[in-house]
């Protein structure tokens, strides 16, 4: 890494309407160097990154790339001077070769009329090579995981000569192998000089492999520096302008049962799972990929019902044979991609929130209008949705807010288990630790809470009792006096027994 | 080693291939029915019958491919076919083919164009869209032009039926099949179309923007002038192939393509098309249309009632649409890689 400035901004605002996107915004990339942009949700690092690759042209300020003031930028301006993006979806053909969309954009840029298939090879398996990448070039795109997917976008990315490689949000939907992965091929194309800004809120993965870290929030420049000079303390402070606390979860000593399920089984999926949640208990599941843990809560949803075992809620034996079996058992799951199955997308946040519940408002065969309304208003209050009304579509809402409409619709159903895969998924910092205080109110309220995810801090924070779930078969149940990096080996089996 | 044999698996259990299995099985069961189904006559017949089809299918392919539909083809080819006509037998034209096929073209590059306003500025699904273009030129043209049949050729169109390639005489019951020049016209449209689509950016463009057309903008496609260049080669090559269809049929109406819509996109499903775009190609698009001809002409070789026939399209289309949701769901519970 060299001093030497690639980019520079200072002073960047943008509004949209009359919102203001960004408000005086400075960023200062070196060459070389990987640099971490982070912020809430909301907090104007998409409005940067588009500003940054021309896509929006900024209100005010001013942008020097490589020393030299650019302005007017447009796209095309921003790829010609070496700056690439790589989008959360990557932006990829599912339906062309793996060589051509590597190609692809290069030869758009030198406007060729026509396209030479041996260069088109050559240049995908030289961008491989460069990147260490070993994807056969000839199947088509919609067959690769999303990690190779990304691997494409990023050979992509690297043929024209970049100089600043853009990732928005890259580790979301890789599991911490890839994620290893992707880092070697950061550094190494660190080593050749290239910058790289990663956008990411997840501080631990931050550590990892960055070297300076800009911090915004609500649009405005907060801090910037070398990544040591932040702690969690103040990382989280200048992420979410207040302290957040978030100590070990440990609920009152209860032996009321709420779920017991005995010696649960699927086919092929898992076997022999047996635990007991009691009032005030918040359990968390946890496991690789694959392990069976995202398969326990279908089960107990009835998406995937179990094939043998038994299940008591607060003592009763239960059948749980489908969805339907579920929900008549006051059962709620938050699925662990919300935006496909969790929400109705383009629906207000009312019609979301009475969805699980709505025939509770069928009233003489007529929609009770005013108690959809109110009942909507109230979690909307209770549980911090933000909004000024609750007409909006849950599109427009932030991932923090989207994952509460969703509890909020099970919430509206008043259940006696919640079940929640992945429930802060794509969520920031301080909804986080909102849904999780959520979470834990609900369980002092006796209704039986289980966590199922792959953040090991989460599960550490926020569950009296962890499952540890391996090969499809329950390897141990914890308690939370454990930290996340002992809770990790215990994962991948290399730190011995769990300690029953 | 393992990948490769994957792929060979996947090659030969893929759509197409199943679609020739389909067909050579059909040909020697007929065959074994009908010896004369042999003959050069058959190739000649289901050639001709293959002309409107195939060029219909190549029009609507491309459309497909760039992540659209159009099923006003029929409709503007009846405008197509009907103005010249009306035009000459009004004395408001000159009899030359030039003048036929010139007025065709320009009747389809209005309502390409028109197709092309409505699916890429005015954004309507391309259903609809060219649903109501459909209804407008098949009403339009009646309202405006009323409704004859016309069935003499003028001279110039006669003299080009009158070519043919070749004339195959059966030699045992003297009958001649004459094939028309006329068969060029899909061959030619199928290779350059083919060509275009694999090697030149205006092809891979239009494949891009049917896989995902954000990201084709992202990368740099203009992808307002792609879809516009879709629907008007559809628009233009349907009013040209509907120009030939006078010309053979000696028949030009105000309805004589309608309801083709279906059947066509049928044949590009069945030959590997995906309805949501990006898939699909010329090769598999020729089998599609070889195979629905080969059924629609020749079931009474195999000793089917022709009142069958209907019953019979519907089972090679429903084993066209199962074919590829199966190789689909296999892709996808493939692995990934």
């Amino acid at each position: 890494m060299s001093d030497e400035i690639f980019l520079k901004l200072e002073g960047i605002r943008k509004s949209f309407g009359g919102v203001h996107a960004l408000q005086g915004v400075d960023l200062e990339i070196r060459k070389g160097e990987v640099h971490c942009l982070a912020g809430e949700n909301g907090c104007g690092k998409s409005t940067l990154i588009k500003a940054i690759s021309g896509v929006h042209e900024p209100d005010e300020g001013k942008i020097w790339i490589d020393g030299e003031e650019v302005k007017n930028m447009k796209p095309m301006d921003a790829i010609n001077r070496g700056i690439q993006v790589i989008y959360q979806d990557f932006a990829v053909f599912p339906n062309l070769s793996v060589a051509e969309n590597i190609a692809l954009n290069g030869e758009l840029k030198s406007k060729a009329k026509f396209v030479n298939w041996k260069s088109v090879r050559k240049i995908a398996l030289e961008a491989m090579d460069q990147i260490g990448a070993n994807i056969d070039p000839d199947i088509k795109l919609e067959r690769l995981s999303v990690a190779n997917k990304q691997m494409v976008a990023i050979c992509r990315a690297i043929i024209n000569d970049a100089k600043l490689l853009i990732l928005d949000e890259p580790t979301t939907a890789l599991t911490a192998r890839e994620v290893e992965k992707l880092w070697d091929i950061i550094r190494s194309l660190k080593a050749k000089g290239i910058a790289i800004m990663i956008v990411n809120h997840k501080l631990d993965e931050i550590y990892q492999i960055a070297d300076r870290l800009t911090i915004l929030r609500n649009g405005k420049y907060i801090s910037s520096g070398d990544i040591h000079a932040y702690d969690q303390v103040r990382f989280t402070q200048d992420m979410t302008g207040h302290d957040v606390v978030e100590t070990k979860y440990s609920p009152a000593q209860s032996n009321e049962e709420v779920l017991r399920v005995e010696n649960l089984g699927r086919k092929g999926a898992f076997s022999g799972v047996s635990f007991t949640l009691n009032k005030g208990d918040v359990l968390g599941i946890t496991g690789l990929l694959g392990s069976g843990r995202g398969e326990i809560g279908e089960a107990l949803f009835g998406l995937a019902p179990a094939d043998e075992g038994e299940i008591y809620l607060n003592g009763k034996k239960i059948e749980i044979g489908s969805v339907n079996d579920a929900m008549k058992n006051e059962i709620g799951y938050v699925p662990e991609d919300r935006l496909t199955q969790g929400l109705f997308m383009e629906r207000s946040i009312l019609d979301n929130t009475i969805a699980a519940s709505i025939k509770k408002y069928m009233k003489r065969g007529k929609l009770d209008g005013a108690g959809m309304e109110g009942d909507t208003e109230r979690w909307v209050k209770e549980i911090g949705i933000k909004t000024p009304s609750i007409k909006p579509p849950v599109r427009t809402l932030s991932g923090g807010n989207a994952q509460k409409v969703v509890i909020a619709k099970w919430l509206n159903t008043h259940p006696k288990l919640f079940i929640l895969d992945g429930p802060t998924v794509g969520v920031d910092v301080g909804a986080k630790s909102e849904i999780h205080a959520i979470l834990h109110d609900l369980a002092n309220k006796g209704i039986g809470i289980i966590i199922i995810s792959d953040d090991l801090v989460e599960l550490v924070k926020n569950c009296n009792k962890i499952v540890i779930m391996k090969d499809g078969k329950c390897s141990g149940i914890i308690d939370n006096s454990i930290d996340e990096v002992s809770l990790g080996k215990l994962l991948i089996g290399a730190g011995g027994e769990a300690n029953e | 080693m393992n990948k490769k044999n994957g792929n060979l698996k996947l090659a030969l259990t893929g759509t197409h291939m199943i679609l020739i299995y389909v067909m050579v099985i059909f040909c020697v069961v007929a065959a074994i029915r009908q010896p004369a189904f042999l003959s050069p006559a058959t190739i000649i017949n289901l050639s001709r019958a293959a002309i409107f089809t195939m060029c219909f299918a190549i029009c609507e392919m491309v459309v497909i491919i760039s992540g659209g539909i159009d099923v006003s083809f029929p409709a503007v080819g009846c405008v197509a076919m009907y103005v010249p006509l009306w035009l000459y037998n009004h004395d408001m034209g000159v009899d030359s083919v030039y003048f036929f096929f010139g007025v065709a073209i320009l009747v389809g590059i209005v309502f390409g164009i028109l197709n092309g306003i409505l699916v890429s500025i005015m954004k309507l699904p391309p259903l609809i869209a060219t649903l109501a273009t459909s209804s407008v030129a098949a009403g339009g043209l009646i309202m405006i032009l009323g409704t004859r049949e016309y069935t003499t050729l003028p001279d110039s169109l006669e003299a080009l039926y009158e070519i043919n390639l070749l004339t195959y005489v059966d030699p045992t019951t003297g009958f001649s099949y004459p094939l028309t020049i006329l068969v060029l016209v899909p061959i030619i449209l199928c290779i350059v179309v083919a060509l275009v689509m694999r090697y030149t950016m205006l092809g891979r463009g239009i494949y891009a923007i049917g896989g995902d057309k954000n990201a084709a903008r992202i990368a740099g496609f203009n992808v307002r002038k792609l879809q516009f260049v879709a629907y008007i080669f559809c628009a233009v090559m349907a009013s040209a192939t509907a120009m030939i269809y006078v010309t053979l049929m000696h028949s030009s109406t105000t309805t004589a393509l309608m309801g083709e819509e279906m059947i066509i996109i049928a044949a590009c499903v069945v030959g590997g098309c995906r309805l949501t775009g990006g898939h699909g190609g010329v090769g598999g698009t020729i089998l599609g249309v070889v195979l629905i001809t080969l059924v629609q002409n020749n079931l009474n070789m195999l000793g089917v009632p022709t009142c069958w026939q209907t019953f019979a399209v519907g089972l090679v289309l429903l084993l066209g649409a199962v074919l590829s949701s199966v190789q689909a769901k296999r892709i996808s519970d493939m692995g990934k890689v």
